[in-house]
């Protein structure tokens, strides 16, 4: 079941960075697993915590956060807010049940499409490890 | 309701970019059902016109009122349909992208994985486009001037063109002089024109413009603002010179205690200046300057009896009380162009730049050959002391110091060093006849106009090009010794020479990180700034209004720098004469029914864009955030931090952004 259980992750990118870091690693056609799916924001800043725990209870294996560098944020000062945020919400969700293995925040510039790639791939890695994640589900879609 | 959602759905093939893993077929007949979806089809090129035109004639025969488009990257293309949205009288706003070009096609190659995902990311999109909202793009008034950062050619260039088509430039220099690094060349490839004959005309135009005002000795302390009107703060540092008043004759360096005993810094070093200096005969302004670290008075407190240069100076223009000064303006666009810093070549010690006196960097011997550098243009060494100066007849040239070089972190090639080090041999064998001269190469690359003529020139003048990489230089008795092997010939060399010259190459300036977090400007990973397209928008930046010019953005010759300080004058020009710029639209916005004034938006906003403000509500005298529409960059912290939701981000709303967690949290 491991092999071949592909997990359904939920990525939360910046604009100005991450989001434009994986649209580089487009352009330089480098390969990563399809099961990640990118919601857009404008900074890291605007992502709700709600928002992850929302991604679990709506069937997600794991989700990823991901903004430019603490320092470098198009808004001076997202990053920070979101880097505080989730820390605090990675202990929470390992304390209602939801293995750190399904939480990823990192940092990746707009030229940092490797990065992306490596990101994207030990999410689901990582993922995969821990297995298919129900606890949490509302309902399931038939696809 | 007439508001009731149609969405059409259009999704690109994009050539075969995109249909080549993507079943687009499939992702149409898909689309076709999902809800409030009247119209999906599936067009090669949906950026191109006709592709435009089938979402504009479905928008008008069909009353479709919210537009998907499943294509490329919306930071390439959402301008473009919100534009096509636009013609036909509906909101652009009520344009949603799928990303399913960089972020499906081209990174995945299972066709079924790839066609599954992209339903997905149409659904999803699709999602939030049923909740868009109208937007309205307020316009503000743009300041009619521009920051230029960098006195160098870029910032010479990039200022007379925007002064003379009539706006104001403030034009911030950070060493005593205008002119940058260029001003320290003899003579420019591959034409060999003097570079201060064509430079100092430059500068001196910079200098009289009226429209230019130029700070030199100065530095940008702080920018805020946003695109149109930026807020700018300047600290001009104490010259200890009243600048009014100084007429640039020179007594009091003749008579400073420190005469000719430090180091001057335009010579590299190699010749010596006083206390009290101008960087160079031809400085912009021609107006002296103390150094505060050199200065005796400046440092000890005393200097003799009292600083000779008081009594030297006739107008009495020096004033050890002068303070930095603080200077605030306004400027609807910046320009930066400040530039780079050569390689350290003690950062390669195989070399032996820091052992041996007869290791030269390039800069070092371009100010040697320089009529106006320290040996009158004489290629003289020997340092040492008592030592007889003589003159190199044995020269080695080492190429890609520090370029291309992952062991030092530059894996980039530095452009111009080919074309200088072919230069500088060809003006060794003009001034020492009988000079041997070789050039250890990698690759040359002479890529530029008239700069494959040039090199062939010089090798018909008799320079010797070896390929190979030296691994080390060492001496023997009163040589050096360059180690390398010839790689075409696969012959080890050690090569006895009199001088070797590092042709080292150019690195992001130190001080990058001040201008980065003045502007928010990124790095390439070059450790350049960042363009905002590397193709389509090279001179623009991610910051609205903020534009480069020269090295800054990455190694460049003359001619490049000098035509990329005319596209980022022009870029500003388009700001500055259009005289309106469109802000944001995607900015917060508070519910007042509900939001309970807490005030943790107001501390959470980066920009200061929330005030509490105290409304009547049901007669109650009760206080409410607000935000000023025309401060808010629409970052969306402030929603996160939310208690209770009433503020939000138009268009990344929480009931918008969460039907896309939905949609793809949903689907296994």
């Amino acid at each position: 079941m491991s092999e071949q259980f592909k997990p359904n992750i939920v990525a939360f990118l910046c604009n100005w960075c991450t989001y434009a870091g994986a649209d580089l690693a487009g352009t330089s056609r480098m390969q990563y697993p399809a099961n990640v799916h990118i919601i857009r924001v404008m900074c890291t800043g605007r992502i709700n915590p709600l928002f992850v725990v929302n991604a679990f209870q709506q069937g997600a294996d794991g989700v990823i956060i991901s903004g430019c560098h603490p320092g470098d944020c198009h808004y001076m000062e997202g990053n920070f807010y979101a880097r505080r945020r989730f820390t605090m919400l990675r202990e929470m969700l390992e304390y209602v049940g939801v293995e750190p293995e399904r939480f990823h925040m990192s940092w990746v510039s707009a030229s940092e499409g490797a990065k992306w790639k490596d990101v994207v791939e030990e999410a689901v890695e990582s993922a995969q490890k821990v297995g298919p994640f129900d606890q949490f589900r509302r309902n399931k879609i038939n696809w | 309701m007439n508001n009731k959602p149609k969405i059409g759905v259009y999704v690109c093939h994009c050539g075969i970019n995109i249909s080549k893993t993507v079943d687009v077929e499939a992702v149409t007949e898909f689309a076709s059902h999902l809800p409030y979806v009247e119209v999906a089809r599936n067009y090669s090129y949906m950026c191109s016109d006709p592709g435009q035109l089938l979402i504009k004639e479905d928008i008008k025969n069909q009353g479709l009122n919210r537009i998907v488009v499943a294509s490329c990257s919306p930071r390439m293309h959402e301008l473009t349909f919100r534009k096509a949205l636009a013609e036909v009288g509906l909101n652009p706003y009520y344009l949603e992208m799928a990303n399913l070009r960089e972020h499906c096609s081209w990174v995945h190659q299972d066709r079924e994985e790839a066609t599954i995902k992209a339903k997905k990311l149409v659904a999803a999109a699709a999602a939030k486009a049923r909740l868009l909202e109208p937007l309205v793009e307020n316009e503000v008034d743009v300041e009619p001037a521009t920051l230029i950062i960098g006195g160098g050619i870029a910032g010479i260039q990039a200022a007379l063109d925007i002064a003379s088509a009539g706006f104001k430039v403030y034009m911030v220099e950070k060493t005593p002089s205008v002119g940058g690094k260029m001003s320290q060349l003899d003579k420019t490839f591959p034409t060999l024109d003097c570079s201060a004959c064509i430079l100092t005309p430059k500068m001196v135009d910079v200098a009289s413009h009226p429209n230019i005002e130029l700070m030199t000795y100065s530095q940008v302390e702080e920018v805020s603002g946003y695109v149109g009107n930026f807020e700018v703060k300047v600290r001009k540092k104490a010259r200890y010179v009243d600048v009014n008043k100084c007429t640039g004759c020179g007594l009091c360096a003749e008579e400073c205690r420190l005469h000719n005993r430090i180091p001057s810094e335009f010579d590299m070093g190699m010749g010596k200046r006083s206390a009290i200096y101008i960087p160079f005969p031809q400085a912009v302004p021609a107006k002296y300057t103390i150094d505060p670290e050199r200065c005796l008075f400046l440092t000890r407190g005393k200097c003799g009896k009292g600083p000779k240069c008081i009594d030297a100076c006739l107008p009495g223009a020096i004033n050890f009380e002068q303070e930095d000064e603080i200077v605030e303006f306004k400027v609807g666009s910046v320009i930066v162009a400040t530039g780079y810093d050569l390689f350290d070549p003690s950062r390669k010690p195989e070399y032996g730049y820091n052992d041996y006196p007869n290791v030269l960097t390039a800069m070092e011997l371009e100010r040697l050959v320089s009529a106006s550098g320290p040996t009158g243009g004489e290629i003289l060494l020997g340092r040492g002391k008592g030592e007889e100066p003589y003159i190199p007849k044995e020269i080695a040239f080492i190429q890609c110091v520090g370029s291309r070089d992952a062991s030092c972190g530059n894996e980039y090639c530095s452009r111009v060093c080919c074309m200088y080090t072919a230069k500088l041999a060809h003006l060794m064998t003009e001034k020492i006849p009988d000079a041997n001269v070789r050039v250890y190469y990698m690759d040359v690359r002479a890529f530029g106009k008239g700069f494959e003529e040039f090199y062939d020139r010089v090798r018909r003048e008799g320079v010797h090009y070896i390929r190979g990489n030296p691994s080390e230089v060492f001496k023997r008795g009163d040589k050096l010794v360059v180690k390398a092997e010839d790689t075409l010939t696969a012959t080890p060399l050690e090569d006895e020479v009199d001088m070797v010259v590092l042709a080292v190459g150019l690195e992001p300036r130190k001080d990058a990180r001040e201008i980065m977090d003045l502007l928010r400007l990124s790095q390439s990973g070059d450790r350049f700034f960042l363009e905002a397209h590397p193709k389509l928008a090279p001179v623009d930046t991610a910051t609205d209004g903020v534009y480069l010019a020269g090295c800054a953005q990455g190694p460049k010759d003359i001619p490049d720098t000098v035509a990329q300080a005319k596209g980022a004058a022009s870029s500003a020009l388009i700001l500055l004469s259009s005289g309106k710029v469109k802000v944001q639209a995607q900015i917060s916005s508070v519910d007042e029914s509900t939001c309970r004034g807490c005030g943790f938006c107001v501390e959470i906003c980066p920009y200061g864009a929330v005030d509490l403000v105290t409304v009547n509500r049901m007669g109650h005298q009760v206080q409410v955030a607000r935000v000023n529409e025309a401060v808010c960059k629409g970052c969306g912290a402030c929603v996160a931090g939310c208690l209770s939701g009433s503020i939000q981000q138009r268009s990344f709303k929480d009931e918008q952004i969460l039907p896309q967690i939905a949609v793809l949290g949903g689907m296994r």
